[in-house]
């Protein structure tokens, strides 16, 4: 067992865990915050998305150990004080989420994509966000929602 | 109109807990005392299982449990069952084999389940299923179905020619005639592709067992949890209903594969007993591409009779349909009784014969997917029709309004059993034109091809049936259940109101669009109004959701549960206003008495309805809850027309869909912004179909296509945006109107991009091009046509 500690959605947190602990698991069992889901195991769906140290990765291609003293937001510490970020807004707004199942991580990539892209246009969105499947959208409603996000985060 | 009512785009009550990672999916629950199940799976597709050793794996850290088949049997647990029983021609019941939870006997496909283990932890239930030693002597397998039909090695003993029946629609001398005295014959051979349903969120079961007082409850991810408590808990372990509870909670995507009863359900439940603690099961996505019913597969031959004009006259059909290794819940329906029964679209053929032949294969079993059935029958049409236009040198858009049924022929009687209740096919058709603007489509082409890129236009005109069912005809067809819906609308004592409805949502919104029917209906807030779904224990019953049945059987429920409570309201608004009910009236949230200003708003209806100090208790009982069953008189018919727009790299055989265009009927849109966002999502599997999905198996059962890195799933930079919109012709048998529009996208979208494809590239002289239209498979039809 390893004692792992990092900053979750800026929560001090630590848990004594295996050494082959994924991040995705430290968050959903450990640290009992289940909004990051799993849908694959082999790093392709993107629902385990956080961002890490200011970058979305995806937290089950990803050892617990190797986040030891990182600073991890969970899609729990995106909202701001029950308000929401512009890019959760901008789902709401577009529709762009049917069963949730992907939301969270979709809402993460969108959030970092945007940060880094901010004048990003649809081909850049849907280039950006091709790491990430849903299944219920085909995606039309959450590339608007990800253009209308990153305006509303420049403002 | 009001700002929430009927018509509007309301934003979604479910987004916030979704947003916020506050939804409750089955893998976020945990038990005080939960364990881990771990199913050791078959890693080969056919094999006599001759003994399988546990014993290491019983003393390996952590481990409760390990069980077989074979406890199984010796516990009497029964088999899976399957919901729908078909026949063949002579009338001789289908062959429907034993399909144990556990594997006995034999293994018949790759992920087949030989034991499970029961664990503290996950890691350590994992851990010790690689000590169990099954020993297993490999025998041939089959795979495709001509070679299993054809002398190949028995899936099951008893399934001569590995059929499971071989079943007729149609006379077919009447077709021959009909065929006999065509002007112009088109035939076409399809495969349609084997496909997997790939939810997002993987199968999860979570099961507990009280000792003290003997109750079961399983959380499951499922679309009807009640039919699972049925199947289960009558077919399987024989538990009655009132011990054990079935929640399916926040579900995270079915799209058909979350319909049916999967054997870790039984394990799970029969185990948690055994055991004396809860366990869970969280299958891992490579277990979802193995365990997961796979959809579509048919093998298919079809011939077209038409007259010189272009006027079809008769349609003869011959299909394989791949049922898997095992019957899966409701496997034999679909080639059948949603897929033959389809064969008239939205033409006007007068004849028609379908040959069905279910064959067992050792894969995967295969079921509904969405469409089920209809997108295999719209595929074969589209494809037909297309192909004998350019055979016959008609415009693709005339031969179709050549054979449309015209919109004044309704109630339409086809040859295949179904009547069509109402429908609007011209009208679907010629929105399509213009919003794909197909007259600026010649100057595209020119300019895609300065580009380099053959481009093509493909058109899809469709029908389906959907709204799963009339009882009565269901059940002459075979099914084993009713297919009504049911609801109880409570309304409390300061008039807020929950609705608990036996549909189930997993991402159809059913939390928004129910509360806009109940708040137009009561007057009540939108805020008001909550949606219950998804517990046992809390709805009275229901038969869930699938093939498009939410709004017009579950929400014709909820409408008719809140109309008994409208009436409830005039015998109290009557009572306290001391009036006759019959002068009492209701609209917007207020009870009135004709032709006065005596009134009362539905609030205080509600709370008199609680305080009820001077209530006539003879005549006039307190409270305001209703309940409803609602079972419709017939399917429902959306239709539409898909317009698809590809450039193909003659170099490459990449295909890119540049335009896509949805015009659908489903009938009247409660909220246009879900309705174009269920289109949304079907389109985009169907185009996924079209382009890039496929459930490869090599000749000894392999499944090649077994992960996210092998089996292609559309992503965000795999389609285009799309032009979705709605013409209505209202359901005729229903009260809202409502026809259902989840599956429409994937169902009309798919032939319509081949058709595309085709055109594309026709002046290379390909007339047909194979499912799906990979840069392969296209590269390979441009070579071998000019060859």
């Amino acid at each position: 067992m390893a004692t792992v500690s990092m900053t979750v959605n800026g929560n001090a947190v630590a848990a004594d865990v295996e050494p082959d602990t994924l991040l995705v698991d430290y968050i959903r069992e450990h640290i009992g915050l289940t909004g990051t889901h799993v849908g694959c195991d082999t790093s392709q769906c993107g629902s385990c998305c956080v961002m890490l140290d200011g970058d979305s990765i995806k937290s089950c291609t990803m050892l617990a150990v190797q986040a030891e003293g990182a600073e991890v937001t969970t899609i729990e510490g995106v909202a701001d004080n029950g308000e929401f970020h512009p890019m959760q807004q901008a789902f709401h707004d577009n529709h762009a989420l049917q069963c949730g199942f992907c939301t969270p991580g979709m809402v993460i990539s969108a959030i970092d994509l945007a940060a880094k892209n901010p004048d990003i246009d649809e081909a850049g969105v849907r280039r950006g966000l091709e790491g990430n499947l849903c299944r219920c959208t085909g995606y039309h409603n959450i590339v608007k929602a990800v253009l209308a996000g990153a305006q509303a985060m420049k403002g | 109109m009001t700002e929430h009512g009927i018509g509007v785009s309301v934003k979604r009550k479910e987004d916030r807990r979704f947003l916020t990672g506050n939804g409750n999916y089955t893998d976020d629950i945990n038990r005080p005392g939960q364990t881990y199940a771990y199913f050791l799976r078959s890693q080969v597709a056919h094999a006599e299982i001759r003994g399988v050793d546990t014993s290491a794996a019983e003393q390996a850290d952590g481990v409760l449990a390990v069980f077989t088949g074979a406890d199984l049997a010796a516990d009497e647990v029964g088999g899976i069952p399957c919901g729908w029983g078909l026949t063949f021609q002579n009338g001789d019941p289908m062959i429907e084999p034993a399909h144990p939870a556990l594997a006995q006997g034999k293994v018949r496909h790759v992920g087949d389940a030989i034991a499970v283990v029961v664990a503290e932890t996950k890691k350590q239930a994992k851990s010790a299923a690689q000590l169990i030693e099954a020993d297993l002597n490999e025998l041939p397998a089959v795979v495709d179905m001509k070679k299993a039909i054809e002398g190949g090695t028995l899936v099951h003993d008893e399934a001569a020619e590995n059929t499971c029946y071989d079943w007729a629609i149609g006379e077919k001398a009447d077709v021959d005639a009909a065929f006999d005295g065509a002007d112009h014959v088109t035939s076409i051979d399809i495969v349609n592709n084997r496909l997997i349903p790939n939810a997002i969120e993987p199968r999860v079961a979570l099961a507990e067992y009280e000792a003290a007082s003997g109750d079961y409850t399983l959380y499951t991810t499922t679309q009807n949890p009640h039919v699972i408590r049925l199947l289960m808990g009558a077919f399987v372990l024989q538990i009655p209903e009132h011990k054990l509870k079935i929640v399916a909670p926040d579900v995270g995507g079915g799209f058909g594969s979350k319909i049916f009863h999967y054997a870790e359900e039984a394990v799970l439940t029969w185990a948690s007993a055994k055991v004396g603690r809860p366990i869970k099961w969280t299958a891992e996505r490579s277990e979802s591409f193995m365990t997961d019913a796979h959809g579509r597969d048919h093998v298919t031959h079809a011939e077209l009779a038409l007259d010189k004009e272009g006027k079809f006259l008769g349609l003869r059909v011959q299909t394989l349909a791949n049922m898997g290794a095992y019957l899966s819940s409701f496997a034999p329906a679909i080639p059948t009784y949603l897929h033959a029964t389809l064969l008239a679209g939205v033409y006007t053929t007068p004849l028609i014969y379908a040959n069905i032949r279910a064959v067992f294969t050792n894969t995967v079993p295969v079921d509904a997917y969405r469409g089920a059935g209809r997108p295999e029958a719209t595929y074969l049409l589209e494809r037909i029709v297309s192909k004998a236009a350019r055979e016959m040198g008609i415009d693709q858009v005339e031969i179709r309004r050549k054979n449309f049924i015209p919109s004044d022929a309704f109630p339409y009687q086809t040859p295949v059993a179904l009547q069509y209740d109402s429908g609007d096919y011209e009208a679907t058709l010629s929105a399509a034109l213009e919003a794909a603007d197909v007259d600026g489509f010649a100057a595209r082409k020119e300019a895609a091809a300065r580009d380099g890129k053959l481009r093509g236009l493909g058109y899809s005109t469709y029908i389906e049936a959907c709204g799963v069912a009339p009882s009565a005809v269901a059940g002459a067809l075979g099914a084993r259940a009713g297919l009504y819906e049911s609801a109880v609308v409570r309304v409390h004592p300061t008039g807020s109101v929950t609705v608990f409805t036996g549909s189930h949502s997993h991402g159809q919104s059913h939390e928004t669009t129910f509360a806009q029917l109940v708040s137009e209906q009561l007057g009540v807030d939108f805020e008001a109004v909550d949606i219950v779904h998804g517990d046992t224990s809390k709805i009275q019953f229901g038969m869930g959701t699938y093939g498009s049945r939410s709004l017009a059987v579950g929400g014709e429920a909820i409408l008719r549960a809140a109309n008994k409570i409208v009436d409830k309201g005039k015998k109290i608004a009557a009572h306290i206003l001391e009036a006759s009910e019959a002068d009492i009236e209701f609209a917007d949230g207020s009870y009135t008495v004709k032709g006065t200003d005596k009134a009362m708003a539905f609030g205080e209806v509600a709370l008199a309805a609680y305080v009820p100090h001077n209530f006539p208790h003879e005549t006039l009982e307190p409270g305001l809850e209703e309940s409803a069953f609602y079972d419709p008189l017939n399917f429902t018919f959306p239709g539409g027309c898909h317009v698809c727009e590809v450039d193909v790299d003659p170099d490459t055989g990449v295909v890119d869909v540049v335009n896509f265009t949805a015009v659908d009927d489903v009938g009247r849109v409660i909220n246009p912004m879900i309705v174009e966002g269920q289109v949304h999502g079907g389109v985009t599997q169907g185009i996924g179909q079209a382009l890039l999905e496929n459930a490869v198996y090599d000749e000894n059962g392999q499944l090649l296509s077994g992960s996210y890195m092998d089996y292609t799933m559309p992503r965000a930079d795999d389609v285009p945006s799309y032009h979705v919109s709605t013409e209505e012709t209202l359901c005729a048998h229903n009260s809202l109107g409502v026809k259902g529009v989840g599956e429409v996208g994937a169902i009309g979208s798919t032939p319509a991009v081949i058709n595309a494809v085709v055109d594309a590239l026709a002046e290379k002289g390909v007339t047909d091009v194979p499912l799906p239209a990979s840069p392969q498979n296209v590269w390979r039809a441009i070579q071998e046509a000019g060859a």
